[in-house]
């Protein structure tokens, strides 16, 4: 059984190109022909990664593998780590800065967000390092 | 199995082949073959963008003539509000609507109207019914379209009232039925129409079973009868008041008019394809759940920006806004609390999702999606549209469908010419684009 594997390379100087993997990714889906709550989900947690990868991150990678039954999705950044990670996944708690609040980003929601969206979420993260953030929505 | 129609044709002798219908699609629905631009029935959302921006004039809209109408014994005009803004230094609607019995109608009936008790019915659809955030307008036929097409999960968001056009028909038939007695059949309702999308809606209805208008005249092919016939209206005492709809009713012609028309600011309003496109992006991605009401206009400026107008939108909104000055907010009004049952849409709005399917199934679409990623490898990523697809990813994807090959790239032909000295073979490898017609 063939795999199908997606890559995506993510700005982490310009923010006005975030969204862009995400969007790729879901019309790729939507294709692809997997169920719409699946396309949605799938999206939505991208897209929150994708985002906390500009603002925090400094720019990463996504790296989607597809199969017929489960999405997994690898997003990895080389930013500054997360400190206290269960702390970072309480809704509402935000370290993004101001210019970033003002466009409407940075309400604490993101991790969250990926969480509510996907079946499985693992954190690997190290302060100075990097986080790497690997997800999985089971289709069925 | 759903049968096609479009209003939106191809006139081959005008088509030379280039690439700009193809480039400015939004749905990819365009190919060339064989020098010519088809279009793709399944994609085509009639939204009139090819029409606009054909050179050549080769796209039109199939709408009625004005010889249509003399197929009944009583015939109905009903303009688009969209209409009002067509006519320099014009300051009475009146006008308009006593010149169109000129062309040989028996009378007239306001769309905007019929918009003033749509808008009412969606203040209480809103309020009342509970609907999913936000509720999408279902009053651009060709967004109704891109939604089943392109945004499939969103179809539950569009409100499910029926259009302004088709309830003014209804009204219109049912005035006419009782002062002339005569059977609905002998009837004819004519939109006079702003853009080809509302022509399909009308022959093509997404969300009731049958339009209640019979048919379709463009705005532009009119337009020269019915600046002849005005003239002869500039006497304001000889006019007729047949002008009955206020600021709510005209304000629908243009973007922002029928948002406005909920009384509601937490209401949004795009207008343009590409626009309302993002637009639909971030409702699918639950940026907009908090949002009451979306209004999306296919055209830019709204139906004032439709393809078969005469005015530029910008200069046909200014007018509107001068003539609906100092007219009343709304001069028609529902008498029920609740939705009226024959406002309501009687057919459910289905999702296309198949269309832009790759295969019937998950495997067989990511093997075709894998051969995708190969085949962009060695396309040269320019999006110059030669191969008569709009970009190397449609290339990939027509390929992969098993609808041409991947020989139709100019650039990959070279590089394989280089390679053969058979002439057979070379003919073989001219794109099919360029090939002569069998």
């Amino acid at each position: 059984m063939e795999l199908l594997s997606l890559h995506y390379e993510v700005s982490g100087t310009d923010f006005t190109c975030a969204g862009e993997a995400s969007g790729k990714i879901k019309k790729n889906l939507k294709e692809l022909g997997f169920p719409t709550n699946i396309v949605r989900n799938v999206a939505i947690a991208v897209y929150e990664g994708e985002i906390n990868m500009v603002i925090h991150g400094g720019g990463g990678v996504i790296d989607v593998e597809i199969s017929p039954d489960c999405i997994s999705i690898v997003l990895a950044d080389q930013g500054p780590g997360i400190p206290d990670v269960s702390l970072a996944m309480q809704e509402g708690y935000s370290t993004a800065p101001d210019n970033v609040r003002q466009l409407g980003f940075g309400a604490g929601m993101g991790l969250p967000n990926i969480k509510k969206y996907t079946d499985e979420m693992i954190i690997e993260t190290e302060v100075g390092k990097g986080t790497t953030i690997k997800l999985k929505v089971f289709v069925n | 199995m759903e049968t096609y129609f479009h209003s939106v044709r191809l006139d081959k002798d005008k088509c030379r082949g280039c690439t700009n219908c193809l480039k400015r699609c939004p749905t990819e629905a365009i190919r060339v073959r064989n020098g010519k631009a088809i279009i793709v029935k399944e994609r085509c959302i009639d939204c009139g963008e090819c029409i606009r921006v054909c050179p050549h004039h080769a796209k039109y809209a199939n709408r009625d003539s004005l010889e249509q109408i003399n197929n009944y014994k009583y015939k109905i005009a009903l303009p688009a509000p969209a209409l009002y803004g067509q006519f320099n230094n014009l300051d009475d609607v009146n006008i308009i609507l006593n010149a169109l019995p000129a062309l040989g109608f028996d009378s007239v009936f306001e769309v905007s109207k019929a918009a003033e008790l749509i808008s009412e019915a969606t203040r209480i659809y809103l309020t009342e019914n509970n609907p999913k955030k936000p509720v999408i307008s279902s009053a651009c036929p060709a967004i109704v379209r891109l939604i089943r097409v392109c945004f499939p999960e969103l179809v539950e968001n569009i409100l499910p009232i029926t259009a302004p056009v088709d309830e003014a028909g209804r009204l219109a038939r049912e005035k006419a039925m009782k002062i002339t007695g005569l059977k609905a059949e002998e009837i004819g309702v004519f939109f006079i129409s702003p853009c080809p999308a509302k022509i399909t809606a009308i022959k093509e209805p997404i969300g009731i079973e049958k339009s209640h208008v019979d048919g379709a005249i463009a705005i532009n092919d009119i337009y020269p009868v019915l600046l002849k016939a005005m003239e002869k209206h500039s006497e304001y005492d000889e006019l007729k008041a047949l002008h009955e709809s206020g600021v709510i009713g005209i304000s629908w012609a243009t973007s922002g008019g029928e948002a406005s028309g909920t009384l509601n600011d937490n209401a949004l309003a795009a207008d343009g394809i590409e626009n309302c496109m993002k637009i639909l992006e971030e409702v699918e991605r639950g940026n907009l759940d908090s949002v009451d009401f979306i209004e999306l206009n296919a055209c830019q400026g709204g139906c004032v920006g439709g393809s078969l107008t005469s005015e530029n939108p910008f200069i046909a909104k200014s007018r509107l806004m001068k003539l609906r000055k100092y007219s009343p907010i709304s001069c028609n009004h529902l008498s029920a609390k609740k939705v009226p049952q024959e406002l309501l849409c009687t057919e459910p709005i289905e999702a296309r999702d198949d269309v832009m399917k790759l295969a019937d199934n998950v495997t067989e679409a990511m093997a075709r999606m894998n051969r995708m990623k190969e085949l962009l490898t060695v396309f040269p990523g320019l999006d110059c549209g030669t191969c008569g697809t709009p970009s190397c990813r449609a290339l990939a994807e027509d390929v992969v469908r098993g609808f041409t090959t991947e020989h139709d790239c100019v650039f990959r032909a070279r590089q394989e010419i280089q390679e053969i000295d058979n002439n057979e073979e070379l003919e073989r490898l001219i794109p099919a684009p360029f090939r002569l017609e069998d």
